[in-house]
């Protein structure tokens, strides 16, 4: 696999921000953040349930959006070229990017061509995920986002933090204060006397941005489905910028990851009703735009598909890690995960934060860009439970472990494998068990002060800066044992 | 029925009382109980940390350890879930088929302590009486990984004396993680807080769990802030008689 040398640079822009463990210790110190995650995770958590709760059949759309998934990334091959000879007969035309240049390249050269030096955006992950915004501003060409959230990112210059709600990180007071100073730099300026009330703050963006759509001529956007036999693209939003943004300009520029590849049409019944309910815990969403190609007169007259790999036949390869491939995005993973909820999205220093993003990073990126993300989670187990399309998160994450280890295994051991091995000697044999045992117990009462460590050395500091442990007993359980059960063979 | 307990080394070292009390147990409710000697530790720590190579001789081991039992008991939910998930993954990874097929053969014969009383023996009131206010935590791995549903809890309701409340967002992890709460000993600990403050809002005197670690952990920080709740072992409580309260 090439991309896992070293010095190639990863194709998922935006790593190499601290380490997940320092970035999530800066996180978890902020209160405003800690009220804004937790309020907006735990009223997202609960609707998802609700909206869940209402079928009796969620098992087995879950198991059907999994096999569906699995089965696509199978033969995901034959589907992408199916999918391109449809595009191309309904009208589209089809690029093929192997990586994050590549598609930036083809995009910035289809806009050049337009002779447009603005694009309106449909949110996207695929295009946060390869900087597409940066590198046509390298180019002399300004891409305007249009969803609420992502508007909110765009002009605080900041990160998305969630992969559904960019700006779970913010509350109102802070967007209207954001408003009424940079609106003005951008287009429209926010009008007089905003208040912070949710609707003032949506109108004050349906204003700036409206003059946007009816100006605009080329369209960036993402997709969440394609269907390989009818050459269909699929948006799922819910404000109603992404539908203006695909039916007003003439060009329209989607940057799809390969594995968004499915089937057929008929295939969009399950994820139809997994999807909204999963994100936002509606039972329908509110608006899913799809298009077949370009027709007369109406919507856009140039429809160019770029179809992105960027690390994911890579992953494919991987029999354990490919599962990530199947993620529709919903983020319900995100707003479950006990960790996410107390450090947000900026920690893991990708477009894909959460238990998602602590799988897809480090295997789209390369292991070696972000090492430290596959031990962001305590394995509670959370994240597989609400996923869609089943995805094991947690065996993925194991998996990925023991790949970041065996990366770093070199001819000289870090403390940690040093510890690691001399803890496997210790409890490869009773024998040595006991004496370790022994040994414990021993420093653990010089140690104890009323029979409680409060403080403990090296590395075990950073246990005991939050937690008490009980002094080691002087009897082990083997030991009461031996010293009880004295019949031979035992 | 030949039957083993597998203490884990947590217990062993650290709780050797919670290894007691399912032996007490099991021989009041007229089993026998053997202790391989020969057991150390199912090689969870190694596994989730990502050292597989050092897992494997552990998995080994377990399997030689236990071989002829009818079956194992341990009061770990979650070093249960290692043996019944992942020693299979590990002998396989490392093409080991023999040892494979010895995980096959044990690995359906390892029970959670209470998937062996309810499901095993039959039993959810074992004749236990613990007079005091109680809440139970289910911990992550007996929740999503063992799927041990209520059966705890239907222990628990059938202990005499006991009163049972209620632990809201019970189903939230505690932090701990293993090595997770050195690697991100921040994060752990801000979820160890919010896992405190809802066991103290409970208002029970002790909390309850089914795993040791967990209970390490949270009684770590209920010790730190002198809440003044104690911790006890699933097991610790159903072992609990009239006159000889624990
Ligand atoms: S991994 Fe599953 S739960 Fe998480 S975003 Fe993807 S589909 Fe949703």
């Amino acid at each position: 696999m090439t991309r896992t040398a070293k010095n190639e640079p990863p194709g998922v822009v935006w790593l190499g921000t601290p380490h997940f463990p320092v970035a999530a210790r800066t996180a978890v110190g902020d209160p405003q953040l800690r009220e804004n995650l937790r309020r907006a995770t735990t009223t997202i958590r609960s609707r998802r349930l609700a909206a869940v709760g209402e079928l009796d059949d969620w098992e087995d759309l879950r198991t059907a959006g999994a096999a569906v998934k699995r089965a696509a990334l199978r033969h995901l091959d034959t589907h992408l070229l199916r999918l391109e000879e449809s595009v191309e007969r309904a009208g589209g035309t089809v690029h093929w990017a192997a990586d994050a240049a590549e598609a930036n390249r083809i995009v910035t050269e289809l806009v050049r061509a337009t002779g447009e030096r603005e694009v309106v955006k449909v949110k996207s992950m695929a295009t946060q995920e390869i900087g597409l915004n940066e590198a046509l501003s390298a180019a002399g060409i300004t891409a305007y986002e249009t969803d609420l959230a992502e508007l909110i990112v765009q002009l605080a210059d900041d990160r998305p933090s969630h992969i559904l709600v960019p700006a779970i990180h913010k509350n109102r007071t802070e967007i209207r204060e954001l408003f009424t100073t940079t609106m003005g730099q951008w287009g429209r300026p926010a009008p007089e006397n905003l208040t912070a009330d949710p609707a003032a703050l949506a109108e004050a963006a349906r204003l700036h941005l409206r003059e946007r759509f009816l100006r605009a001529r080329v369209a960036v956007s993402g997709a969440n489905f394609a269907c390989a036999d009818t050459g269909t693209v699929v948006v799922v939003e819910s404000e109603g910028n992404g539908r203006m943004c695909l039916t007003l300009p003439e060009t329209l520029i989607t940057v799809m990851g390969i594995e968004k590849v499915l089937p057929t049409f008929a295939d969009l019944d399950v994820f139809l009703q997994l999807l909204p309910r999963s994100a936002t815990g509606e039972r329908m969403n509110p608006y899913t735009s799809m298009w077949t190609g370009t027709h007369d007169g109406d919507g856009p007259r140039d429809f160019h598909l770029v179809l992105l790999d960027n690390g994911r036949t890579a992953t494919l390869r991987d029999t354990v890690g490919r599962q990530a491939l199947a993620c529709i995005r919903c983020s319900a993973c995100l707003n479950v995960c006990p960790v996410y909820e107390r450090t947000g999205g900026h920690a893991y220093g990708s477009p894909y934060p959460g238990p998602i993003g602590a799988v897809l990073t480090p295997q789209l990126a390369g292991i070696e860009h972000a090492p430290s993300l596959p031990f962001a989670s305590t394995l509670c187990g959370a994240c597989y439970d609400a996923c869609p399309v089943k995805i094991d998160i947690p065996e993925v994450l194991l998996h990925l472990r023991a790949r970041a280890v065996e990366s770093k295994r070199g001819p000289l051991p870090s403390p940690e494998a040093l510890v690691m091995k001399a803890a496997a000697t210790t409890l490869a044999s009773p024998r040595a068990l006991a004496w370790a045992q022994r040994a414990a117990a021993l420093g653990g009462r010089v140690l104890a002060r009323r029979g409680v460590l409060r403080r403990l050395p090296g590395p075990l500091a950073r246990w005991s800066a939050s937690r008490d442990t009980a002094a080691p007993p002087r009897e082990t359980f083997r030991a009461w044992w031996r010293r009880t059960h004295r019949r031979p063979g035992q | 029925m030949r039957i083993a307990l597998f203490v884990t080394c947590l217990c062993d070292t650290l709780y050797p009382q919670t290894g007691k009390a399912v032996v007490a147990l099991l021989e009041r409710l007229g089993h026998r109980v053997d202790f391989p000697r020969a057991q150390t530790c199912c090689g969870q720590m190694h596994f989730n940390t990502g050292y597989r190579p050092e897992a494997l001789p552990l998995v080994r081991g377990f399997a030689d350890a236990f071989a002829g039992y009818d079956a194992v008991v341990t009061p770990s939910a979650s070093c249960a879930g290692m043996v019944r998930e992942h020693h299979r993954t590990l002998a396989v990874q490392y093409g080991e088929p023999e040892l494979a097929a010895a995980v096959d053969r044990l690995a359906p014969r390892v029970h959670e302590l209470s998937e062996f009383l309810v499901d095993v023996l039959g039993v959810t009131d074992v004749g236990a009486y613990f007079p005091h206010r109680v809440t139970y935590h289910p911990t992550c791995h007996s929740l999503r990984m063992l799927r041990t549903g209520d059966r705890p809890l239907r222990l628990l309701r059938a202990v005499r004396g006991i009163e049972l409340v209620e632990l809201p967002e019970a189903e939230s992890c505690c932090g701990f993680g293993g090595t997770f709460a050195l690697k991100n000993a921040e994060v752990s600990a801000a979820m160890l807080a919010d896992k405190v403050r809802q066991v103290s809002a409970s208002r029970a005197d002790v909390l309850c769990a089914a795993d040791s670690s967990c209970l390490l952990h949270i009684g770590g920080g209920l010790s730190r802030l002198r809440t003044g709740i104690g911790t006890r072992h699933l097991a610790e409580i159903l072992a609990a008689t009239e006159g000889a309260e624990r």
